[in-house]
């Protein structure tokens, strides 16, 4: 087309879209300093944040005796977990890593630079750390994850198909190691829950109320949904009972009651104290699945049902995925909170992160050092939920595709 | 007309004196239809009239309480393994579409027959892109209905319940919902499946499409047929009173 054509042209040639001029100056006024007032207030707010910033970083890096976590690391991370056995908690670490990387290849090769700072962090630990296995250990796990990362580039197919099986595996895989074995091997010597603590049992306790509450709790939802009146009441008793009290009773009672429950079977601490949290959790996540079937259009059920499909397959095949896809940022919500809520686990007597701190924090060497300790675990709590909210991002926005 | 077609006498629907109550209020009071092999039925009726109810009976998505009806010779009764055999051989297609936005165009229609008719993904694919062929969007397979527009998505529709291969096909107001310009490419596509010989029952009032391929047109008013006949008889010379007006008021604009 020519450079001088008429307004109004037959042929209308598509146009690129308008590229939107982005200039800092227009930014900041359009944002900061439109209205009199808007510059006031950025101005009184740019002051204090200012001061607040100061003071903190005075304190955080002159007054601040950080050496409490320093000397006491390994505490914070696995509790008294054996040094001996140590070796297969980096296992497990380096393992995840290389999972990471396969899936990241694979489901999120737009987030890219994300990619080379994840994949930089084990390096940066290990320059940082001032233990030698450590270093060793970190340098595997960033290995492990790069070649994760470069396997689904070359051979994506197979990756794929590896990395699922890979993560279904995990969960068993993990709880051997970390649990080890009771035969009479040598190799993995079981560890004690008593020893468990730290990072390391928060993580757990969290992991496992995921992974076992979130089916319990579709089951509840679809049950509650039933209309067969004993499981719908069954159903309806249970959720509205546990969400009836509140999380400690919950565990309290787990701690208490199972054992009378199942006489003769001595259930280990950790392990009543995991039951408590997956019965709480799965009565929340059941009331959050049920507000996602809820929003499916009654069509959708009709139109499965009328090209054949059982009841059972509308459900799974159709109603389910779209469903849960609905409640995504709300279950994530919920799995955060869950996270954090594990530190309650403190009250029945096991040391999760939370409870590390206490004890660091009554070690005479290191009195009075508050501050210090709960601004470290503010901050690896910080951390991972800001890793899962990210991820809940990228999932919701992966699987909006075409909405 | 789809006359070129031998159609047999013997009917493939048959429905007697059908009921249907929501609740205290009677939707259905009666109806008596017999459909044969190959037949385009077309029925149409004012808003509320229970065009809807009747034709969601017959794949039982709603359930009548008094009458008889009876599809290819298995009569819907509670009998659940009844409904699912009657329900393989009659597709339908909605006012809303309704395809699984969370699945691809190609997934929509392979999976009734991958987990009903249990064909491979291979085979169920096969067809899948020839029907889309059909219905004149093979380009749009990997798509998902939300990329779709209203006309596109009602023929992926179409392809959905044809992948079944049913021996009926039920079409509930199909072209209600799309903007003018896009009814006639679903339309087409009906035409063109009347003409294959498909038996087909059309809640519809494009009046143009019962002229073109209807062998019997039924009017419904409160819940009964107030006549029937062919498009000829309705359109040239309606015996009710109520059919002159409907139809003086459908066809003036
Ligand atoms: N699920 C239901 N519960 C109660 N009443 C209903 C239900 N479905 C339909 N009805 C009523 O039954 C009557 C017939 O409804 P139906 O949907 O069959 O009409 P229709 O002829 O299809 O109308 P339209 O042209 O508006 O689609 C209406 O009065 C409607 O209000
Ligand atoms: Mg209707």
């Amino acid at each position: 087309m020519s450079a001088n054509t008429p307004t109004v042209s037959k042929t209308a040639e598509p146009l690129p879209p308008p590229t939107e001029r982005y200039s800092v100056v227009r930014w900041l006024h359009k944002n900061l300093f439109s209205t009199w007032y808007n510059a006031l207030l950025t101005v009184v707010m740019l002051a204090l944040a200012a001061l607040l910033v100061r003071g903190v970083l005075e304190w955080a890096l002159t007054q601040a005796r950080w050496e409490v976590i320093s000397a006491n690391l390994r505490l914070f991370m696995v509790g008294q977990y054996p040094v001996t056995a140590l070796w297969r908690i980096w296992a497990c670490v380096a393992l995840l890593a290389f999972l990471i990387g396969m899936s990241w290849g694979i489901w999120g090769r737009m987030q890219r630079g994300g990619a080379v700072a994840f994949g930089a962090l084990p390096f940066i630990l290990a320059i940082i750390t001032s233990d030698e296995p450590s270093r060793v250990a970190l340098v595997i796990t960033g290995i492990a994850g790069i070649v994760g990362y470069a396997l689904s580039w070359r051979w994506g197919a197979v990756v794929q198909r590896v990395s699922i099986i890979g993560w279904i595996l995990y969960f068993p895989i993990l709880f051997v190691l970390v649990s080890g074995l009771d035969a009479a091997d040598s190799v993995l010597p079981p560890v004690p829950t008593n020893l468990w603590g730290g990072l390391l049992l928060t993580l757990l306790l969290t992991v496992v109320g995921i992974v076992f509450s979130f089916p319990l709790g579709v089951l509840l939802a679809l049950g509650r949904q039933s209309k067969l009146p004993v499981i719908n009441w069954l159903c309806v008793i249970y959720i509205e009972l546990i969400r009836g009290v509140p999380f400690i009773s919950v565990l309290f009672m787990a701690q208490l009651m199972l054992p009378l429950f199942l006489p003769g079977i001595t259930i280990d601490r950790v392990v009543r104290a995991m039951a408590g949290v997956i019965i709480f959790s799965a009565a929340y996540l059941a009331e959050n699945v049920r507000g996602g079937l809820q929003s499916i259009p009654r069509g959708q059920h009709e139109a499965a049902r009328a090209l054949g499909l059982s009841p059972w397959q509308t459900t799974l095949l159709i109603v389910l995925p779209q469903a849960l896809r609905a409640v995504i940022p709300i279950l994530v919500g919920q799995f955060i909170a869950l996270f954090k809520d594990t530190s309650l686990v403190v009250i029945v007597g096991l040391l999760d992160l939370m409870g590390i701190a206490r004890t660091v924090l009554a070690q005479p060497d290191f009195l009075g050092l508050q501050a210090e300790v709960y601004t470290f675990v503010a901050f690896v709590y910080g951390v991972f939920c800001y890793l899962m909210s990210a991820f809940s991002q990228r999932l919701e926005a992966h699987l909006h595709i075409g909405r | 007309m789809s006359a070129n077609i031998p159609s047999t006498t013997d009917p493939i629907i048959i429905c007697r004196d059908v009921h249907k109550w929501y609740g205290n209020y009677h939707a259905l009071r009666g109806i008596t239809m017999e459909v044969r092999r190959g037949e385009v039925v077309v029925v149409f009726g004012p808003s509320g009239s229970g065009k809807s109810t009747f034709i969601r009976t017959i794949n039982r998505l709603e359930e009548h309480q008094r009458g008889q009806i009876i599809v290819d010779g298995i009569e819907l009764t509670h009998d659940v393994r009844n409904i699912e055999r009657i329900r393989m051989e009659t597709g339908m297609v909605f006012q809303q579409f309704n395809l699984f936005p969370h699945l691809t165009v190609i997934d929509n229609i392979t999976l009734a027959p991958i987990w009903v008719r249990r064909w491979t993904k291979a085979q169920a694919e096969e067809i899948a892109m020839q029907l889309l062929k059909r219905v004149g969007i093979p380009e749009q397979a990997r798509k998902y209905p939300g990329q779709l527009s209203g006309g596109q998505q009602q023929r992926v529709a179409i392809a959905r319940a044809l992948a079944m291969q049913p021996k009926i096909m039920l079409f509930d107001e199909p072209t209600s919902a799309l903007d003018p310009e896009m009814i006639k490419e679903v339309l087409d596509v009906m035409v063109e499946l009347a003409e294959s010989g498909m038996t087909m029952i059309v809640v519809t009032h494009e009046m143009g499409f019962a002229r073109a391929v209807a062998d019997t047109m039924y009017f419904f008013d409160q819940g009964r047929i107030v006549e029937s006949g062919t498009p000829d008889q309705m359109f040239s010379d309606p015996r009710e009173a109520r059919t002159k007006l409907f139809l003086s008021q459908i066809l003036s604009h």
